[in-house]
């Protein structure tokens, strides 16, 4: 039974594992796949000669954890809000809205994004006109891409990051708000006292499995949002291996970039699994 | 939450329900008002009169991507890409995962495969790797190339080893008793039994096959072999005039570019508005399928 996953998986990801020897060649897809030239370094000194590399690195980490601060800062309070609320229709309505955009792709969004965010006629830009705010070029201006970025994610993501916060406050033992009352805890001590704390385990866990996330800034999201006037503000690792690499067909160095991404991704990941594997007994299997 | 109504109290709910009112609205009005423009007539569209409402109402800009026959060739090549890697993932998903649920004493190298598979999601070769296999096993340009590469997926293999887990042993005991081997117990008692994590899983891989767009655009060198979405990020995200005929840039004349991309982002978000009450009703209790465990 495992025989055809186990051969699926050793074909399309681990022998691409072993292709990251292109990294240390002078690699020319014409001369086939054994018969190229092994340049040892030279490729890794290539990129670090790169006058922008480090511009890259620093956009990735800086959209990266800003979207990692959002994604938990947002759905967070919004859940605390929304479990305010004791209308249930209301209260159903909300995440059924709120939760929508996570189902579109960033095609779609990107689409809906471009349109709404148009210097000229855009709609966002038509509304803040009315309190004379000049318009602004959300995706056209290095000072404003990596915001864009953060809310436009934020939009997309929020909405299911709430429902399993929601989820994580409706397992909280209801006993613990009656005895709260009882001794006189209003509302917002209840929140802090007993909403949040019942919270922290969830909290603290995603914020653990974000670690592995820093080096993720979102390609889907950005390769359909830059262009070439942001690249100072929002080129991030993946979007320069894809135009090293597909575009401007420098294999090598292109696969160099990746490697070390997925290098320290590896060693990211591994550490953020650990720790919730022995401080929280997190387990995926 | 327990407490007396006070003044406090009241106000704050007043202003909650406003603020969440505010925040959903601004979630839906950026789709109102691309429904809006892709309904509108041109001169509106033009002299930006279109907010939320449609302004003269016109259903051309639908009828024009519905004539458009590259995307019909798009969709069908989406549908095609649905059916058929939604079937071989989950017939792969539950077939990895039900020996990997056994417990050490039934399949003592358990732990040897769950990290073969695990280390994948750890660690990959990245973009130019995979994509210089697929050209040497020459799937590109085959509708293959979309399917075959993400077949085992791993995170869906492990919600579903996780789901098979929680049946008790001695379901497939009993089974083993009277005759049945392992096949069989696995297609007609565990599959029957986990249909609320097999539905979680499948409508996870539809989504994840329509939404899918970047291997179309790498793997695809003609661009008739498209599907949906690689073909929208083509003609809505880098939209050329060179690439039209002169009889479709006179019919676009009278059409606004923003209507018809509106038109064929509404067209192609449909079917996930069509599988929306099913995907609200199964994905928390995927969520929670995922993380409940000991």
């Amino acid at each position: 039974m495992l025989l055809p996953g186990v051969a699926f998986v050793l074909l399309f990801a681990y022998v691409p594992m072993g292709g990251v020897s292109i990294a240390f060649q002078n690699f020319l897809p014409l001369r086939g796949l054994f018969n190229q030239d092994w340049n040892g370094l030279e490729n890794f000194r290539y990129i670090f000669s790169m006058p922008n590399i480090w511009q890259v690195v620093w956009n990735t980490l800086f959209i990266a954890v800003m979207k990692i601060i959002a994604g938990l800062v947002v759905p967070i309070t919004f859940a605390l809000l929304l479990n305010e609320v004791k209308n249930v229709v209301f209260k159903r309505t909300t995440q059924t809205i709120i939760y929508f955009p996570y189902f579109l792709s960033w095609i779609i969004l990107g689409g809906i994004l471009i349109d709404i965010l148009s210097p000229s006629s855009g709609i966002v830009n038509q509304f803040l006109g009315l309190f004379g705010v000049s318009p602004i070029y959300f995706l056209g201006e290095n000072s404003w891409f990596p915001f864009t970025m953060v809310a436009s994610d934020v939009w997309k993501t929020f909405g299911f990051s709430t429902i399993i916060y929601l989820a994580a406050i409706t397992s909280i033992d209801p006993s613990l708000y009656e005895a709260a009352a009882v001794d006189g805890a209003g509302r917002w001590k209840q929140t802090w006292h007993i909403t949040l704390p019942g919270m922290q385990m969830i909290i603290v866990l995603l914020m653990v499995l974000s670690l592995g996330n820093v080096l993720d800034a979102g390609f889907d999201q950005i390769f359909n949002l830059y262009s070439p006037q942001v690249y100072a503000s929002g080129d991030i690792i993946d979007t320069m291996v894809y135009r090293m690499g597909l575009q401007q067909a420098q294999f090598g160095p292109s696969t160099a970039v990746g490697l070390l991404k997925s290098l320290v991704s590896f060693i990211l990941i591994s550490t953020s699994y650990l720790i919730a594997y022995r401080v929280f007994n997190y387990r995926l299997f | 939450m327990y407490t007396t109504e006070t003044r406090g109290s009241r106000i704050f709910k007043v202003f909650n329900m406003i603020f969440l009112t505010c925040v959903s609205a601004a979630c839906l009005i950026p789709f109102i008002h691309i429904l809006a423009l892709s309904l509108s007539d041109n001169a509106a569209v033009m002299a930006g009169q279109v907010k939320l409402w449609p302004v003269r109402w016109t259903v051309e800009p639908y009828l024009y991507v519905l004539e458009k026959q590259p995307f019909w060739r798009a969709f069908g090549i989406t549908i095609q890409r649905v059916v058929l890697g939604t079937l071989l993932n989950m017939f792969l998903v539950i077939l990895l995962a039900y020996p990997l649920s056994k417990g050490k004493h039934k399949f003592s190298k358990r732990m040897l495969y769950v990290w073969f598979f695990f280390l994948t999601m750890l660690f990959n070769g990245g973009l130019i790797p995979s994509y210089i296999l697929m050209k040497e096993l020459g799937l590109m340009d085959t509708i293959w190339v979309l399917i075959l590469p993400g077949a085992v997926n791993i995170f869906n293999l492990l919600l579903m080893l996780n789901f098979f887990r929680q049946i008790p042993d001695e379901m497939e005991d009993a089974a083993n008793i009277d005759g049945a081997g392992h096949w069989r117990t696995l297609w007609q008692i565990y599959v029957p039994m986990s249909t609320p994590a097999i539905a979680t899983i499948a409508l996870f891989f539809i989504v994840g096959h329509w939404n899918a767009w970047f291997d179309g655009l790498i793997y695809m060198n003609r661009a008739s072999n498209y599907p949906l979405q690689s073909y929208l990020q083509t003609v809505v995200l880098q939209f050329n005039f060179q690439t039209m005929s002169p009889t479709e840039a006179e019919r676009l004349a009278r059409l606004n570019d923003r209507s018809i991309k509106g038109a064929q982002m509404i067209v192609a978000a449909i079917p996930i508005l069509v599988v929306y009450p099913f995907l609200q009703k199964y994905f928390v209790s995927g969520i929670r399928l995922g993380s409940v465990k000991g």
